[in-house]
Formats: structure tokens, sequence, C-alpha cells
């Protein structure tokens, strides 16, 4: 018996494939891999290098060096207020949003009658795409037919809350959180049915309320949630888009960097190299985030 | 990638109720009053725009949302149907996304089985290559992608631009692209807590790669895969950045980016956009009602998505 450990994983290593298995893993490896290659990190490392050139995506590609950045940095109006938007909706989904979803699982989660159809009316939103928030946003915001005017019988003196520049972010932020709030909440209403009970009752037996229960006990055990509700918040945050350009394009207040990204593509004035460089900054951002996840999983891995 | 929550088979199969019903009875008022309200406040959105769909919009100019309705009429339905021609709307939809889901899992489903069941070197590294991919914004890649599919030829019957650009081409590989990742991250999560002493008897039996992959793993990952293919179906559904970028002309269109370009069209009129969203919506809505299971299962079961 002690024998067939050592045998069997070596025959793994040397196990031998047949000429067709060869040709079934190369291609079907081959092509996923080349997808890979050619749509994400090709055209990933692509922007990284027209992030130096000031191309206009037909005439010759110039090197200008980080002249670019340069402009990004001093001189393009939008980009220190889209650089602050895109921050604030990573505040707000991370610290309204995210602990709201939380709290409403670990409710659920008690055991409440009628869960079932909590779970899915809160989660409702989520199926719609973001782009559909931000029509559903404009009735529910606009000035002069929209539903919160309407609610708060203010006829005389509308609030523009969509074409104010003050206030705009932050019903489309409000808008942002109906959808991630349900999204957080089915994680965590997972995770939360995964906890052992018995390390609730037997925290219980010691006397902890249930507040430090939760806390001390269940929250610590949630660590690999934590880990992909931060991911998920972080992603969303660098990625916001649909919902500002339903509204209005993403323009008077609703900057945010991938609409400057896109608006250097598809406007008239096709700026490659300079659009590039602001996909850079989202790019250089998220991957911040997405090494540090990786790195935990990674770990997670050896130590299984 | 022990993160997903470790018992996520069973979520894929188990329905989410909830184990303990021990409640005391002090404070339940108060939770249900809580939970009544905040259910309410994110259904709010959603039946105002159904309520304000059925009215004309004279009606609600005149006397605003909440007054009473004097006619109610699908009439704005048949309007944006007729009018707008959403039904060619939805079939670019289903032109993109069905093969997308399709291939997708195909694809993503033959390298989680070659990382996780033939046990390759290097399968880590190959799923975080794939993992963080899906996690990058889309705008990182769109330009590069932009300008490379405004230089691929095609042929007539493929394309008639010509182009890779402005063709459901394509939309269809910025979309297998992009999530392709996912499905590797999940589906490899999700094979790796499958027996392993089912291959190896398949092995022992001379049964191929192809063999293991097909007739013996894929069947054992039905669960996950529906709920992939469900969650799958809806992203790309609910797409609406690749569209805008790659399809210049108006009449390819899937239908939620389509629906932006009505915009100008219904926008004097808030309630035709109103029924517009709720068009676009309801299918999204059928889905999950219909398969919330598989739904929920789907993203509980690698979830590292925005």
């Amino acid at each position: 018996m002690s024998l067939t450990t050592p045998r069997r994983t070596r025959r793994r290593g040397l196990r031998r494939f047949t000429a067709r298995d060869l040709v079934v893993l190369g291609v079907l490896l081959g092509i996923p891999i080349l997808i890979e290659v050619f749509i994400i990190w090709g055209p990933t490392l692509a922007s990284v290098a027209l992030s130096f050139t000031s191309w206009d995506g037909i005439g010759d590609i110039k090197w200008v060096g980080t002249d670019n950045y340069k402009n990004l940095f001093t001189e393009y109006p939008q980009f220190w207020p889209a650089v602050r938007h895109n921050l604030m909706w990573l505040a707000f989904l991370g610290l309204v949003a995210t602990p709201f979803g939380l709290l409403l699982a670990v409710i659920i989660d008690r055991g409440v009658r009628f869960s079932r159809f909590y779970q899915s009316t809160l989660y409702m939103p989520v199926v719609l795409s973001l782009a559909i928030v931000g029509f559903i946003a404009q009735l529910v915001f606009s000035r002069d037919q929209g539903a919160l005017n309407a609610i708060l019988a203010n006829k005389d003196d509308p609030v523009d809350w969509l074409g104010d520049p003050d206030l705009n972010i932050w019903m489309v932020l409000l808008a942002a959180a109906w959808r991630h709030t349900g999204y957080v909440m089915i994680l965590y209403l997972a995770g939360l049915k995964a906890v052992d009970q018995s390390l609730k009752e037997a925290a219980a037996i010691d006397g902890a309320s249930a507040r430090q229960t939760f806390f001390r006990v269940v929250f610590p055990t949630l660590r690999p949630v934590n880990i992909i509700v931060m991911v998920i918040t972080v992603i969303e945050g660098l990625r916001a888009f649909d919902i500002v350009y339903a509204v209005n394009k993403g323009r008077n207040g609703l900057e945010l960097l991938s609409v400057l990204v896109t608006d250097n593509i598809i406007g008239e004035a096709s700026r490659i190299g300079f659009g590039s460089a602001i996909a850079v900054v989202l790019l250089v951002v998220s991957l911040g985030f997405v090494v540090t996840y990786l790195v935990q999983e990674l770990r997670g891995e050896k130590n299984r | 990638m022990s993160v997903g929550i470790a018992p996520a088979p069973t979520t894929a199969t188990a329905p989410p109720t909830d184990p303990s019903r021990r409640r005391p009875r002090a404070g339940r008022f108060g939770v249900h009053l809580f939970l009544m309200t905040v259910s309410l406040a994110f259904l709010a959105p959603l039946l105002l725009a159904v309520y304000a769909s059925l009215r004309p919009y004279e009606e609600t100019s005149e006397h605003g949302y909440f007054s009473w309705p004097k006619n109610l009429s699908f009439d704005y339905y048949q309007q944006a149907f007729s009018e707008s021609g959403m039904t060619k709307y939805f079939l670019n939809t289903l032109i993109i996304a069905v093969p997308g889901v399709l291939i997708v899992l195909f694809l993503g489903s033959f390298v989680a089985f070659a990382v996780s069941r033939l046990r390759m070197r290097g399968g880590i590294v190959l799923v975080m290559v794939f993992t963080a991919g899906n996690l990058l914004p889309q705008q990182v890649i769109v330009t590069p992608l932009y300008v490379v599919f405004n230089r691929i030829d095609l042929p007539y019957w493929m394309s008639d631009s010509m182009l890779m650009f402005d063709s459901y081409w394509a939309v269809l590989a910025a979309q297998v692209g992009f999530q392709l990742g996912f499905c590797v991250f999940v589906l490899a999560n999700f094979m790796r807590t499958l027996p392993q002493e089912i291959i190896e008897a398949a092995v022992v039996d001379g049964a191929g790669v192809w063999t293991q992959y097909w007739r013996i793993t894929l069947p054992l990952c039905r669960p996950a895969l529906a709920a992939l293919g469900t969650l799958q179906f809806t992203w790309m559904y609910n797409d609406f950045l690749w569209a805008l970028v790659f399809i210049s002309n108006g009449d390819k269109l899937p239908v939620t980016s389509a629906l932006n370009n009505l915009r100008g069209q219904f926008f004097t009129d808030y309630n035709l956009l109103a029924a517009g969203s709720v068009l676009v919506a309801l299918p999204t809505i059928i889905v999950f009602l219909v398969l919330q299971r598989h739904f929920i299962a789907g993203l509980t079961l690698g979830s590292t998505k925005g």
C-alpha cells in the first residue's frame, strides 16, 4: 500500500499521451490560449506601447515618450475629476453598498420568514445591465418628469438631479449601489451558509453576544468571501462606465476614466495614443489589486 | 483556489434556503419592517418603469407619475417594436450571445479540464493568466482591439462591411476573449472537487484525453455548466461597451446598446423610454426568475466578476 502513492505520482508525471491526445490537447488548449493572447494580453501590452506614441490611428506611429502622461496629468481638464469620481465610486461601493449588502445577508441568514422573497427582490437589480440601470435612473431622477421630484413635490423649484454637476454623481452612485448591494448580499449569504454552525454555538455557550459572535467568530471565517467582495468592488469601481454613459455620455460632472478612454477612440478626434495613456492609468491601478488577489489565491493553493 | 466559497457544488444543487429557523420572537417585527422597506425601495424603480410604460405621456406629464391612471395600454410596447425595430435588435443579441455562450463554455471547460484533471504542470499559472484577464477593465484592451479590428478584412459573406470592425464577429470575439477567464476560473474550481478516481479508472480502461473530457468530465459538470451558462448569457446580453465601440451600423447593434441609440428618438417621451427599458430588461428578469437557483449558484461558484 505504501508503495502505491509514489508510484502513482511518478506514472502520472510520465503519462504518455497518444498522438491523438496530443492533437486534441494542442488544438483545444491552443485556441483558448491564442484567444487570451490576442484579445486580452496582447492588446494590454499594445495599450502600454501606444500610450507612448501620438497616434491618430491612421498616420505614422510617432514615439513621444511620456508626453501623453504629462499632458494627461497637467493639461487635460477632465482627468482629475475623472480620477476623483472613480475614487468616489470605489469609496461609495466599498463603504456604503458593501456593508449594507453584508447587513442584509446577515439578517436574512438568521432565518427570517419570507427570506426567499427578500432575497429575490434584493437581488433582482443585479440581472439588469448597468445601461438599463442608467435609463431607469433617468425615470427616477429626471428634472421635469422624474419620480423623485414628484415625491418631493417641489414642482416650482425642481432639482435637476442628473443635470447638476455637483449632484449627479451621487445619484448615479445610488443607482450603482442599487445593483451592487444585491450582488454583495448573495455572495455573503453563500459564505454565511458555509460557516460551521458549531462555531456559533460554541461562542454562544461561552456567553458571546450576537454582535461579538459575528465580529469575532463569524466574520473572520468569511475571509475568502471578503476578498472576493473586495475584488469585485474594486473592479466595479474601476470599470464603471455603462450607467454614466447611458445618462449623459459621462459629461458634465459624470466624467470617469473609462469614459475618457472611450471618448478618445470613438470621438471625432481619434487620439489612440492619448486614450491609451488613460487606459494604462486604469491598468496600473487595477493590476495592483489583481496581483494582490492572485498572490492570495496562490498562497491558498499552496496551503492545500 | 479555495476561494470560492468552499461548498460551491452543494449550493449549485441545493436550493438556497436557510437552515436555521430559530429566531427569538422579539425584534422580529422590526426585522420584517426593515426588510420590507428595503425590498420595496429596491423594487420601486422597476415598478415605476413598468407603470410609466403603460400610461400615455400626456397623462403623466400633466398629473405626474403618481397619479391614478385613466388609460393603461401596451401602446408604447407596440410602438417600440414597430417604430424602432426592437425585434431586429433582439435578434442581433441572439446572434452574438448564443454562439458566445456555447464557445466560451466549451473552450473554458477544456482549459479547466486540462488544468485540474490532467494536472498539467504550470496549470495554476494558466488559470491565473486567464482569471486576471477577466479582471481587467474593458477599456484597457478596447483601443488596440478597435485598431486591429479595423484592419482585419473579412469576406463579404461574413461581414458586409468587409471588415472585422462593424461586424458581429468583432463583438463575439471580444465577448469570448473577455469571458473565457471567468469560465476557466469557475470550472477549474468546480472540477477540482470531482473525485480524481473517475478519471484514473477511465485511463486504465484506455480512454483518451477527448473521452476523458467529453464523456466523463463534462457530464459531471452539468450543474456548473448550467449555472455558468445562465450567468454568461446574462452578461453577454447586458453588454454595452463592446457593441458601442465595435459596431457603427445602428442596425447591427445588440439590444442593450441599441437602446442607447434609440434614446434620441425616445428622449422626448419618457414613457416610451420606460417601455424600451422594460422590454430590454425583461428577458434577463425572466431568466433570473425561472433559473434563479442556477443564476445564484453561478455567481457563488467562482464570483470574481463585475
